[in-house]
């Protein structure tokens, strides 16, 4: 079974997307920040995260740098899912080595399409 | 003290001034050139040995009479801001070296009266040299109890006068321009005041103090002295009389001494050094006088019924007491006042006898063919020659001509004598209609005047005591002084009137006037109200000036004249403006005089009629009022395109401020929108969705749309908030009840989390003035942000108290601090932090934002505090009477 982690700090918007890629048989962890990202990676190797940028505590940027640093994490993908959506932000969130750089609001068909491609 | 022994200490003292001389010459730093205490300081080189010697003689010989020489400059002081504020731009447009040029160029550039005005300053001056020079000796020798020898080679004075006219010829000829500043001198002269009046100080107290047990003490002694009462009145009418016409004899010697002519105008820097001067010259006075009249008594007290000269208490009282210490100082002081007079008078003096009387009557010739290099060593040599030829003059003047005078009345006879340069001097910058004619005539009858009442009688008293011109000017109550000066005047002052009113003067007299009297108009382009008319060639005049400045001064000069009045460089043919800018760059050198005879020399003028320079005046005029009122408008517009290029920078912030709110905006919708749309999204696919996460999707669709709903709402609340289209609907109301009624609906969402709520009553009374709606948003908005950070179990606590005229209300909860960089930026809009994507809005993002405006609107504050298990928000109301 594949595994997801979804990192936001909305409660509704991680709802939607624990209903929807449950349903499409990942298994799914739940991260409200970046720092409980990097303390669910020390157990667990998903093969996606999707992950916000815009957290409290420890934010998608510094939580990418940390994975990206960490050579057990090398097959981990990574996609920031962001309501900033200025091309420079994207840009940066592509440079900081993100695999997708999805804006919000997005198609839940399309984005788990997305995951599909990318962990195949 | 022994005679080498004292010499010594001269020569110390010499050489400390030296030095200061050459450091600041060497340094120029701003500290000596850009100072106004020093060019204060330098002023007061008008007290002389006179001031530090004579005054106390005169007071104990005349009682009062001493001090109208220092009310006299202390009354006229505060109208210098006016009347040498334009001296001083005349001096500076017309590149004015000394009170002879300025005189002389006023009256038509008229050489000869430039050197009667030199003359008459010289013969004022020179004996009041020899006065200085006879202190120095006389003290010298109290000092160190030596006879005074009429040989000169044994006279120290001899070797101490030797020195000075060294020290100035080489400070003093610095620039071959004389109307540059000497810095050097300058600063010696301030550093020597200052020690001047300390000195004197010293002696002060130690007289009162020391000698006596206090002023009352003097006060007492000095009243059983028979002359007491006498010496310490007005002596009626008669004195008063002679009173008044001191001070005005002072007030015009404060202008018109060529040494302070030439320390208040031409070694002025700035305008603005004068307002300093202004307070802190007549404050110097002040001191300077302050124990005078205790000293003169209390030297009465001292040596009554003795034969001693009144004029050296100073030194003897200290030495009679056997001090040495402070009968050196008030020596040295004493030295001070004298040295800085010889040095700046002599400096004065031999740019007036230089530029007004040798170049222009017998050197001018052999200037015009020689090089630059030879004509500067030239100018310089007969400054220096100059220097040294005045003061062996007032050298013999000591030795052989004035010994027996006493200090104070040579120096009145100087004074009365400058007098006569009054009408002609004031006249040049106040009354268009003065001419030379009238200008002469008055001078030299004031000479005259003064020369037969005052000067002859000094020395052939019994000769002239009964003949008829002698008994003519004198009147029966006043001094001979003061009634030569009042005769004196009268005359001059007359003469000069009533000749000017009668006889016009010509046509370059008139030109002068004009630019003296309204130089304010002039001051930016000068040289275009400059009358002349005639042929000339540039390359001429340009030959002359090389003479004097060099090739490469010469070529700067002209080049900075073109850009100045936008000429071409090919351009050849002389204008009225090119001729006057080339006599200015020659004027500082040779004189004003000198310098139009050698323009003269090379150029073909015609006549110009009175009426015609009349009409060339008022079109000048009206050019330069034009110009004026083309320099105001493009200043005006200069000023206007300045506050549009600021408002066009705020704008531009505005504008990215706009921008950045329009994305956060933008951020914040997208937030919740992602949330119902991908919910609404679920809802649509899966059918097979379980009803019980159906429901909570519906809701959470429902809730988001709310949230949407309150981000729109504040967000145009906020704008009508900062617009300032919602005013404020301020009622007395109680300040506990209003937030009883925000607290209300929240109640039931603590409860849930099991929140402890309290509250602090400190108030006196709790009716307040406050827009109450406004009050319950700010104090939800407060609540909730609470609650929603508040940890399980937490408590709030708000507390009400009137503290310092404000009325305080602290809403206490715990749980997590703020991170103390974003405290404060949790007031700002979406809460920007500059960890921008640690950012967490609480609500709409905007609920703190619309709190901090409406207590601003209230003319409160509020604040965010990290406590040690929680946030305090402060929020500070002014009580009405504080904002009434």
């Amino acid at each position: 079974m594949k595994k997801i982690l979804i990192a936001d700090d909305e409660h509704k918007i991680i709802m939607t997307l624990e209903y929807a890629f449950r349903k499409a048989g990942y298994e799914v962890f739940i991260a409200r920040d970046g720092s409980e990202v990097l303390e669910i990676l020390k157990t667990q190797i998903p093969d996606i995260i999707l992950l916000d940028i815009m957290m409290p505590n420890v934010d998608g940027y510094t939580t990418i740098a940390e994975i990206r640093k960490n050579e057990a994490y090398r097959n981990i993908k990574v996609i920031f899912l962001s309501a900033k959506t200025g091309e420079a932000d994207i840009a940066k969130g592509l440079e900081m080595g993100a695999d997708a750089y999805v804006t919000k609001p997005y198609s839940i068909k399309k984005l788990t399409e997305q995951v599909e491609n990318l962990i195949k | 003290m022994s005679s080498p022994l004292l010499f010594l200490l001269v020569i110390l003292y010499l050489g400390l001034l030296f030095f200061i001389a050459f450091w600041a010459e060497k340094k120029k730093s701003n500290f000596w050139i850009n100072n106004p205490y020093i060019y204060s300081l330098s002023l007061a080189v008008y007290c002389s040995a006179w001031t530090y010697y004579g005054s106390i003689g005169v007071a104990s010989n005349q009682g009062l009479e001493y001090l109208a020489i220092y009310i006299g400059p202390v009354i006229i002081i505060p109208a210098w801001i006016y009347i040498n504020s334009k001296i001083i731009r005349i001096s500076r447009v017309h590149k004015i070296s000394s009170i002879a040029d300025f005189v002389s160029l006023r009256y038509g550039n008229s050489r000869f009266l430039g050197a009667l005005v030199a003359i008459v300053c010289m013969l004022a001056v020179i004996p009041y040299i020899g006065l200085q020079i006879k202190a120095i000796s006389d003290t010298f020798h109290l000092i160190t109890h030596t006879v005074y020898s009429d040989n000169i080679f044994l006279d120290t004075a001899t070797y101490v006068v030797l020195i000075i006219a060294v020290f100035s010829a080489y400070y003093g000829t610095k620039y071959v321009d004389a109307s540059e500043k000497r810095l050097g001198i300058i600063s010696a002269v301030a550093v020597e005041s200052f020690l001047k009046l300390i000195f004197f100080i010293i002696l002060g107290v130690f007289v009162v103090y020391g000698v006596f047990n206090g002023f009352d003490d003097i006060y007492e002694k000095a009243s059983k002295l028979p002359d007491f009462t006498q010496k310490n009145t007005f002596n009626g009418l008669e004195g008063a009389f002679n009173w008044f016409l001191m001070c005005m004899l002072s007030m015009t010697a404060i202008f018109l001494l060529p040494r302070q002519f030439h320390t208040t105008i031409i070694e002025n820097r700035t305008e603005k050094h004068l307002k300093t001067a202004i307070w802190l010259f007549p404050l110097y006075l002040l001191l300077m006088n302050f124990f005078v009249f205790p000293i003169a008594w209390g030297g009465k007290i001292l040596f009554f019924g003795e034969n001693v000269n009144p004029e050296f208490y100073s030194i003897l009282i200290p030495q009679k007491f056997g001090n040495m210490m402070i009968a050196g100082m008030v020596f040295l002081g004493g030295l001070s006042a004298c040295i800085s007079m010889i040095i700046i008078s002599s400096i004065s003096l031999s740019v007036m006898l230089s530029n007004n009387i040798i170049i222009p009557y017998g050197w001018l010739n052999s200037l015009k063919t020689e090089t630059e290099y030879a004509n500067n060593r030239t100018i310089v040599n007969i400054r220096k020659f100059s220097i040294f030829s005045l003061i062996i003059l007032g050298f013999v003047f000591y030795k052989y001509l004035i010994s027996s005078a006493t200090l104070f009345s040579v120096g009145l006879t100087a004074f009365v004598l400058i007098a006569q340069l009054a009408p002609a001097f004031f006249g040049a910058i106040f009354w268009r209609r003065g001419s030379y004619a009238g200008a002469v005539t008055g001078i030299i009858a004031g000479v005259l005047i003064c020369y037969f009442n005052l000067i002859l009688p000094n020395y052939f008293e019994t000769t002239y005591q009964n003949s008829a011109v002698f008994n003519f000017f004198k009147l029966a109550y006043l001094s001979p002084v003061a009634s030569a000066f009042f005769w004196s005047l009268l005359v001059n002052g007359g003469l000069f009137m009533m000749i000017s009113s009668l006889v016009a003067g010509n046509y370059r007299e008139r030109n002068f006037a004009e630019l003296y009297v309204d130089i304010n108009d002039y001051i930016q382009h000068h040289e275009n109200a400059y009358i002349w008319k005639g042929t000339a060639n540039i390359s001429d005049i340009r030959k002359i000036l090389t003479r004097f400045l060099g090739e490469k001064k010469t070529r700067q000069a002209l080049k900075i004249f073109n850009l100045k009045y936008n000429i071409s460089d090919e351009n050849d043919s002389a204008d009225s403006r090119f001729i006057k800018f080339s006599e200015n760059l020659l004027s500082g050198r040779i004189g004003t005089a000198s310098a139009k005879i050698l323009i003269e020399g090379v150029t073909k003028e015609d006549k110009i009629t009175l009426p015609e320079v009349l009409k060339i005046l008022e079109e000048s005029k009206e050019n330069i009022s034009m110009n004026k009122q083309l320099t105001e408008h493009s200043q005006q517009l200069r000023k206007l395109s300045e506050e549009l290029q600021n408002a066009n920078e705020t704008l531009v912030i505005k504008d990215k401020q706009k921008d950045d709110f329009l994305d956060s905006v933008a951020h914040e919708l997208r937030t919740p929108i992602t949330a119902i749309r991908a919910t609404s999204e679920l809802l649509l696919d899966d059918d097979e969705m379980p009803a019980e996460i159906k429901k909570d999707f519906l809701g959470n669709i429902i809730s988001e749309s709310d949230r949407l709903a309150e981000i729109i709402n504040d967000i145009l609340f906020l704008d009508k908030l900062e617009a300032g289209t919602t005013p404020l609907n301020l009622a007395e109301k109680n300040i506990t009840e209003t937030y009883h009624k925000a607290l209300k609906p929240l109640l039931q969402l603590f409860e849930q989390k099991h929140l402890h709520h309290s509250e602090v009553n400190l108030l006196q009374h709790e009716i307040f003035e406050f827009d109450e709606m406004k009050m319950i948003q700010v104090f939800q908005n407060i609540l909730g942000n609470a609650l929603k950070f508040a940890n399980e179990q937490g408590m709030i606590q708000t507390k009400f108290q009137e503290k310092d005229g404000m009325l305080k209300i602290s809403i206490f909860n715990t749980g997590k601090t703020i991170p103390s960089e974003d405290l404060q930026y949790v007031f700002e809009k979406f809460y920007q932090s500059k960890n921008q994507n640690l950012r967490k809005p609480l609500g709409s993002g905007l609920g703190l934002a619309i709190c901090k405006r409406i207590i601003s609107a209230h003319g409160g504050n509020i604040e965010a505090k990290n406590k040690e298990i929680g946030v305090t928000f402060e929020i500070f109301l002014p009580t009405k009477n504080e904002t009434t």
